[in-house]
């Protein structure tokens, strides 16, 4: 009982702010303008640019961009919906109402499963919305009948689930927002990308990335930019499975979940 | 409304690292009164207050509401109704907060308007807090509080930032919920701002207890000393003043002396000097509170009542 209220007053408190919408918005604009870049150079120079590409890889590659680039935002949001309680001081207000703690961290990673999921389709909207009708004006394939690109859509909105829940659990484990800012954006746009890098070129350092959270979220697509170029550049190691993937993912929210949920959620709020 | 509870604190202690901020507390807070929890800034009062909430965590001792800890109690907004420093998300309107803070609460959203209206609130709640003045934001709070209909009322600072009109609102506020029979805890840091709304004061000074007590008996915890006093012929006063050796200053009611009215009158008449005013000094209870702040050792012993 307890428990569903504080779920309701998770959602009660994203729909009476802007910050959904304004992420969403942006979301949907980023991803739907790499997946007609992506799309229209990829369709019109593959030859050009030395790069073959199977006729049957480009529409996966174009609607993965929903997670490629657009999986900064669940995480965004799910961090946000702590370091905004922290910094704007209402953590207090919400622990009279709800003296559980842990009831109100369950909520909003519950919160933070649902919000990643709507990213997921807002993200889809994007790339396929965008994506597909360029593909089809190339003459290339759009595979929007194949039931396996359906599977593929599905595993973009779970995984953008996951990183929702991701970004809740990186939120209890550094509260601060700005702390929890440059960590996210640090991470997904310089270390994770530095590191999977130069696993391409080094077979033990692979065995190790491939466990990178940006990794096992690839993994669990099963299609993105980092897959491809890997591929092509003949790096050795085979990536994960889609549902190792997923586990890996929500092994990493639910670890550092954890440690937030011992160690910042616990102490005083003064 | 619930009933009113009491307010047991019971060897309430905290530290931050080797820091005592509060120390060894004990008193009681009764229903159907307002009380008053004094200190200057720093004291611990807003830190007792949240241990009280379970906010924070106490290092020994316990605070309890009606024998509970809050975290114990069943629906605790309903019991204990708290506003502790006025803070919201500035892009949320007072309605949003309210309705968020209703909805994890399990209170309905008829309490929402009802409390909105009381705290005079109802005008502005469209509005983003973010453009809130701090007397709405502090009128919000209270709101907060209210929304249970709760029988004990927790409130730190609740005057600070509101205007003349608003203070007199909230003086005759919080008495008439006390006349219901709720328990009133109100925190400030200065006497004279809550003054004429208490009946009872619990005065904390460097996280220790220094005066529990009715309001009344706070006054003349510290014996009157001094005296002022005037007659038309000053010269006259002031020789037989300094004669039997007193020390006298000119102040804006007249000379002040170190010493107390009955001697001061004894002198004049022994002096032959008509008075043309005669009073105490010293006594005003702003100076007793100051006092009992100041000065360490005048702790508890002197002036405890219960």
């Amino acid at each position: 009982m307890t428990f569903l209220r504080a779920v309701s007053a998770e959602f009660r408190k994203i729909r009476t702010t802007r910050l959904l919408w304004v992420l969403a918005l942006i979301l949907f604009g980023y991803v739907g303008f790499s997946a007609v870049a992506i799309a229209f150079f990829l369709s019109i120079t593959p030859e050009e640019a030395g790069m073959p590409i199977a006729d049957d890889f480009l529409a996966p590659l174009v609607y993965s961009m929903a997670t490629a680039t657009g999986y900064v935002f669940p995480i965004i949001f799910g961090a946000m919906s702590i370091t905004s309680e922290v910094r704007h001081r209402t953590l207090g207000t919400v622990f009279l109402a709800t003296p559980n703690r842990s009831v109100v961290l369950a909520a909003k990673a519950v919160a933070g499963l649902v919000i990643g999921a709507v990213y997921g389709v807002v993200a889809l909207l994007g790339s396929v919305g965008l994506g597909a009708p360029v593909l089809a004006a190339t003459g290339q394939m759009t595979l929007l009948n194949d039931p396996d690109t359906w599977l593929m859509l599905g595993r973009i909105v779970l995984a953008m689930a996951l990183w929702g829940l991701v970004g809740v659990a990186l939120g209890v484990l550094i509260p601060s927002q700005i702390g929890s800012i440059v960590t996210i954006i640090a991470f997904t746009q310089f270390v994770e990308p530095i590191l999977r890098t130069a696993a391409a070129f080094a077979d033990w350092l692979g065995e190790i990335a491939k466990f990178l959270p940006g990794a096992a979220g690839d993994a669990l697509v099963g299609a993105s930019f980092f897959a491809v170029f890997a591929g092509a550049g003949g790096g050795g190691t085979a990536p994960l499975e889609w549902w190792q993937g997923g586990i890996v993912l929500a092994g990493y929210a639910v670890l550092m979940g954890a440690i937030g949920a011992a160690t910042t959620w616990r102490s005083d709020v003064t | 409304m619930t009933t009113g509870q009491s307010l047991v604190f019971d060897g309430v202690t905290k530290r931050f690292g080797a820091v005592a901020a509060v120390s060894d507390l004990d008193f009681t807070v009764e229903p159907g009164r307002v009380t008053g929890f004094l200190g200057p800034n720093g004291a611990g009062k807003t830190t007792t207050l949240r241990m009280l909430l379970g906010l924070v965590t106490a290092t020994s001792g316990t605070a309890t509401i009606g024998g509970k800890a809050y975290g114990d109690l069943e629906n605790p907004m309903r019991v204990v109704g708290a506003s502790l420093e006025a803070a919201f998300h500035p892009g949320r309107s007072g309605r949003g907060h309210l309705d968020v803070t209703a909805v994890a609460a399990g209170i309905g959203r008829e309490r929402v308007t009802a409390v909105l209206e009381q705290t005079g609130m109802a005008p502005y709640a469209d509005r983003r807090v973010g453009g809130y003045s701090m007397g709405m934001r502090q009128r919000l709070g209270l709101a907060t509080a209210l929304l249970g209909d709760p029988g004990v009322l927790v409130l730190d600072e609740p005057i600070n930032g509101l205007d003349p009109e608003g203070i007199r609102w909230i003086r005759s506020f919080l008495q008439s919920l006390a006349a219901e029979g709720r328990t009133i805890l109100v925190s400030s840091h200065l006497l004279s701002e809550v003054q004429q709304t208490v009946d009872d004061v619990v005065v904390i000074a460097g996280g220790k207890l220094r005066f529990v007590g009715a309001l009344s008996t706070l006054e003349g915890t510290t014996t009157a000393t001094g005296s002022v006093v005037d007659a038309p012929d000053r010269a006259a006063l002031t020789a037989a003043l300094k004669a039997a050796g007193h020390q006298v200053r000119v102040e804006p009611d007249g000379l002040a002396v170190d010493l107390i009215p009955a001697e001061v009158g004894r002198l004049a008449l022994a002096a032959g000097v008509a008075l043309s005013a005669l009073a105490a000094s010293g006594t005003g209870l702003e100076d007793e509170f100051l006092a009992l702040v100041a000065d360490p050792e005048r702790a508890a012993e002197g002036g405890r009542q219960r």
